[in-house]
């Protein structure tokens, strides 16, 4: 018996494997909650939503529990290269793209104009910032009664310039307009336009608190360098202070390009990608394809996110290619 | 500074600004104006198109009881407190622990992992759409508000773990350094050093992922299909179906859904901020 | 909270077991909430439930759009014995991926072959059978009766009756019709029935079931009636913003005359203001005197799912929902109409009228969006919306609405 020890006693001087790798198990240990969570509900249903591109199904199962999925290979995109409710979105998705960075100027400019220490200004920042924490449906609902010909602001704005109150023939109080009121969430060129200037309201003041909080880290030395050298107005804004915004306006543009592309709520809310499927962007027509009222083609709208995956997919590269350069700087 | 301080503008620029603040507010805010006006107006007013003159009688009291006694308004608002609190707590908890890993710990996957979450807070929901509503679906998660908030709270993780990762990032390696000299266990460090140390970024987190979830729409018409698990936002959609023709119900509702975040920016200004502009500033 | 609603179900489903080892459960799904529909529906199973003692009735009742998602999940993984759903083309995904299963011998053993001959076959797919309707309801114009008399205006009969009174209208300043195509489905409802009119059941029926091509000059020429209603009669200003209740507002102010709708929309009528007095119904007028008169009418019905686990209460339950005497009562109830030619209707003057037009019709349809696949019937209404607003695109619609229709019934 005594003798069995001696080999047990030589377990204190040799960790075990556990405490040996201590350091390469232990971020292991912290990581794995996130990154199951994380597998589950996004890492593998981007490759399922692939797949699935490759099938027809109406997303019902048989009896027995059996997908009715069946394999119809790369048709799905051939029917998306013919599909013109496809390019009408893909266009509008383009038209989001361009006009919603318009988000970025404007949220600079109203920044330069806040950028101020008189008594309130935190008040003013904080009110001017206001339309970010709604929610975009309430933005939507909003807009989409401004907009209204007949109860909004514009129908109301409207009749009191172009129309006059008279009776009808019940004798009830009716107006007849010379011009009839513009109807713009309902008319094919001009909806998408109202809809992005509608979202270009909380996305403008994104951008400027972005921009507000760059300002603030502006070096004032190089300011009165580049005063002392007689720099001033527009030239001082291009060429001292907006370089050195640069962080501020890459953030700015990557949150409006996600902006721009993730926008649906307002469509759904205010047109439904009406009228005739002239408002719809990807995103909105995929939901439409896949699990609307009419829809119920669960892999031509995976085919659809394809698309909007892989131009995200460009966006998102650009943007991790970036934050490698800065990852290298680090070191 | 830039622009120049108005402070060194001579007197009539200086009151010219203070004077042009206030319009340009009221300008700005304009559409919020007015739906708030609406919200107080009486039916008559509504359909007598009365939309911008003064309101003929306040109904503000009528009009909010409404929304509550003849909708699931309250249902609704619950629902909403019941997703967005667990998400909170849920995916901020992942967060402090992945952060913590791939900030601290230098292993070869460390950055493509880190790439990895960074990525998944980007794409678009629709490519996940069909796959975690089937899920749902056949594991009876569809419908509930479990459903909603497992799925916010792993989406979120994406964007909570890169903003955790570089804050923790940026505080002195030295303190894990000199704690792993004295033998101090691994989760030791993380509980004892640095979670008291991210403090400010599991504040500023907490109110960012409070407004994203609550003020989330798709995913509660993608998840939900009745009153018992729709949050908010899509309660004030069915509202909007429901209450035709009122628009002083609708922007009532409207303006219950918008409170909650907006107390929370209010009450947690500075967090809210600085979580929203990381990264602004470099 | 956390649990939803299936869950419980089962749960009640289970305690009963082991209650009362003698009664059958009969689970059924239903899928209207609204306090008249859930009324008729509840007082029909409180009857089925007194004249069946031995068997165990447990309701599911779910709202009409939750339904529709539901239903989609619960046929495979937790079938009930009955459910609710609708005939026509909506029935068809579930019918072809075997969810539903056919009962011929329902509708044998009841003589149902003659009660609800007039529905058969929008219930029958692949040659069977699949479902029993207890309601339905007529489509037609809805007009203001004061303004009518004011304009000393009769029902009109035929077309040219019609034009004449819009011009009437016109010049006295009312828009002839009201309508809200927002949600697309409105359009639909008039574009039935002009095709019903123009070229009758037989060829509309081809068209939505792929036979006949849109560009095929018979749905040329219903456009073209469709482009002379529009300038002719016209509709309110602003419809492509309107949901259908928002269009009751002119309607309800006489700014606008006539609505061709459905009868559910009497309710909206009442809410809105008018009475009886004010409110009348009437047939859309004949176009060609030639095509006999089908009719729009939409049914609802109970399927038996495949996987349902007591097939043989949930066909007495199937024969018992048919009866006379419930259809007579049930649609009491909802304000709609019997289907079984046996049963009774109540004296509502909408109902009267309703009856009296849906008997004597040579067809009925299902709406464009039930008799069409889902697919066809989006692209379908998103054309008629877009040919409201602007008529000169005609060609250009009709023949994307073919290419969509070669893709869908391939």
């Amino acid at each position: 018996m005594t003798h069995a020890v001696a080999p047990n006693s030589s377990v204190p001087d040799r960790p075990s494997w556990l405490k040996r790798n201590k350091l390469a198990v232990a971020p292991w240990i912290f990581l794995i909650p996130a990154l199951i969570f994380f597998a589950i509900y996004v890492v593998i249903p981007i490759f399922q939503s692939l797949w699935l591109s490759l099938y027809e199904w109406n997303g019902l199962y048989t009896a027995d529990g059996e997908s009715t999925a069946t394999w119809v290979g790369f048709q799905n995109y051939a029917k998306l290269w013919d599909d013109p409710n496809f390019w009408t979105s893909l266009r509008n998705n383009l038209a989001w793209l361009i006009l919603y960075m318009l988000a970025v100027p404007l949220g600079l400019f109203i920044a330069l104009f806040l950028n101020q220490t008189v008594t309130g200004m935190r008040f003013y920042k904080s009110m001017f910032f206001f339309p970010f924490v709604i929610s975009q449906v309430v933005v939507g609902l909003i807009f989409g009664w401004f907009y209204n010909p007949d109860f909004g602001v514009v129908g109301t704005v409207w009749k009191a310039m172009f129309c006059e109150e008279t009776v009808n023939i019940l004798g009830n109080a009716t107006f007849t307009c010379a011009r009839p009121v513009p109807d713009i969430l309902s008319s094919p060129e001009w909806a998408t336009y109202g809809i992005i200037a509608a979202g270009l309201w909380p996305q403008i003041a994104y951008c400027m608190i972005l921009y507000l909080t760059g300002l603030n880290n502006v070096s004032a030395d190089q300011i009165e360098a580049a005063r002392l050298d007689g720099a001033k107005g527009w030239k001082m804004l291009w060429y001292v202070v907006v370089p050195q915004l640069k962080p501020a306006t890459f953030i700015a543009i990557v949150v409006t390009v996600i902006g721009a592309l993730r926008s649906f709520d307002m469509i759904a809310i205010m047109t439904q990608g009406g009228p005739f499927g002239s408002t719809n962007v990807l995103s909105h027509y995929m939901y439409e394809v896949a699990i609307s009222e009419y829809g119920e083609r669960y892999g031509y709208g995976s085919s659809v996110a394809t698309v909007l995956f892989g131009i995200m997919l460009i966006f998102i590269s650009y943007f991790l290619w970036q934050m490698y350069q800065d990852e290298k700087g680090l070191r | 500074m830039f622009p120049r301080p108005i402070e060194q503008s001579s007197a009539p620029v200086r009151y010219g600004y203070q004077a042009f603040l206030p319009v340009a507010l009221i300008l700005w805010l304009l559409p919020l104006l007015a739906i708030f006006l609406t919200s107080i107006r009486s039916a008559k007013d509504i359909n007598s198109g009365n939309v911008f003159g003064w309101p003929s009688e306040f109904a503000l009291i009528d009009n909010y009881t409404a929304v509550f006694t003849q909708s699931a308004a309250a249902q609704y608002m619950w629902n909403s407190v019941l997703i967005t609190v667990p998400t909170v707590a849920i995916s901020v908890a992942l967060a402090c622990l992945a952060g913590y890993a791939l900030a601290i710990y230098k292993f070869r996957v460390a950055l493509p992992l880190f790439f990895l979450f960074v990525a998944g807070n980007f794409i678009p929901f629709q490519i996940l759409m069909v796959p975690v509503r089937d899920m749902s679906v056949q594991t009876g998660l569809y419908d509930t508000i479990a459903g909603q908030f497992l799925f916010h709270a792993a989406f979120q993780t994406g964007f909570c773990t890169l903003f955790m990762r570089n804050f923790i990032k940026a505080l002195p390696f030295d303190l894990v350094e000199s704690a792993r000299i004295e033998g101090i266990a691994e989760w030791k460090i993380f509980w004892y050093v640095i979670l008291p140390l991210v403090r400010p970024a599991i504040a500023a987190l907490a109110v960012l992922i409070f407004t994203f979830v609550w003020n989330d729409f798709f995913w509660a018409n993608v998840l939900t299909q009745g009153e018992a698990a729709k949050p908010i936002t899509a309660g004030v959609r069915a509202l909007n179906g429901q209450f035709v023709n009122n628009w002083h119900l609708v922007s009532a509702a409207s303006l219950l859904a918008a409170i909650p975040p907006v107390a929370c920016f209010f009450l947690m200004q500075k967090h809210f901020i600085s979580g929203l502009t990381m990264g602004a500033v470099k | 909270m956390f649990l939803n609603v299936k869950t419980a179900v089962a749960a009640i489903a289970l305690s009963a077991m082991a209650g009362g080892a003698f009664a059958r459960d009969l689970v059924i799904n239903f899928d209207d909430l609204n306090p008249g529909p859930k009324k008729g529906f509840d007082d029909a199973v409180a009857l089925f439930q007194k004249e069946n003692p031995d068997i165990n009735v447990i309701v599911n009742n779910n709202d009409r759009e939750a339904h529709k998602t539901a239903i989609r999940n619960f046929l495979t993984a937790d079938a009930p014995d009955v459910t609710s759903w609708y005939p026509g083309n909506r029935m068809a995904p579930f019918v072809d991926a075997g969810l539903f299963q056919p009962i011929d011998d329902v509708w044998e053993e009841n003589g149902f072959k003659e009660d609800l001959a007039a529905i058969m076959p929008t219930m029958s797919r692949d040659g069977k059978i699949w479902g029993v309707p207890y309601s339905y309801y007529q489509w037609g114009i809805y007009y203001r009766k004061d303004i009518f008399d004011l304009l000393e205006l009769e029902e009109p009969q035929t077309w040219d009756e019609l034009l004449a009174a819009c011009g009437k209208m016109k010049a006295n300043g009312v828009t002839p019709f009201t309508i809200g195509t927002k949600f697309l489905w409105t359009a639909a409802g008039v574009f039935d029935y002009l095709n019903l009119r123009t070229n009758g059941y037989d060829v509309h029926n081809a068209l939505t079931a792929g036979e006949i091509k849109y560009t095929d000059p018979r749905i040329k020429a219903t456009f073209t009636n469709w482009e002379t209603l529009i300038n002719e009669c016209g509709f309110v200003d602003n419809h492509a913003s309107m949901s259908w209740q928002d269009a009751i507002a002119p309607f309800a102010n006489g700014d606008a005359a006539m609505y061709v709708m459905g009868n559910f929309s009497v309710d909206g009528y009442k809410n809105a203001g008018l009475t009886e007095d004010q409110i009348d119904f009437m047939p859309f007028p004949t176009i060609d005197a030639s095509i006999p008169g089908a009719e729009e009418a939409p049914a609802d019905a109970f399927f038996i799912p495949t996987n349902a686990k007591n097939v043989e209460d949930a066909k007495k339950f199937l024969a018992f929902v048919a009866r006379p005497d419930v259809q007579t009562q049930w649609n009491k109830t909802i304000g709609q109409l019997p289907i079984n030619s046996k049963a009774d209707i109540s004296d509502d003057k909408f109902i009267q009228e309703g009856f009296a037009l849906l008997n004597g019709a040579a067809g009925l349809a299902q709406f464009y969006d039930r008799d069409a696949p889902a697919e066809m019937a989006k692209a379908g209404m998103e054309g008629f919306q877009e040919f409201m607003l602007d008529t000169s695109k005609m060609d250009a619609i009709l023949e994307r609405l073919d290419t969509v229709q070669e893709e869908v019934y391939k």
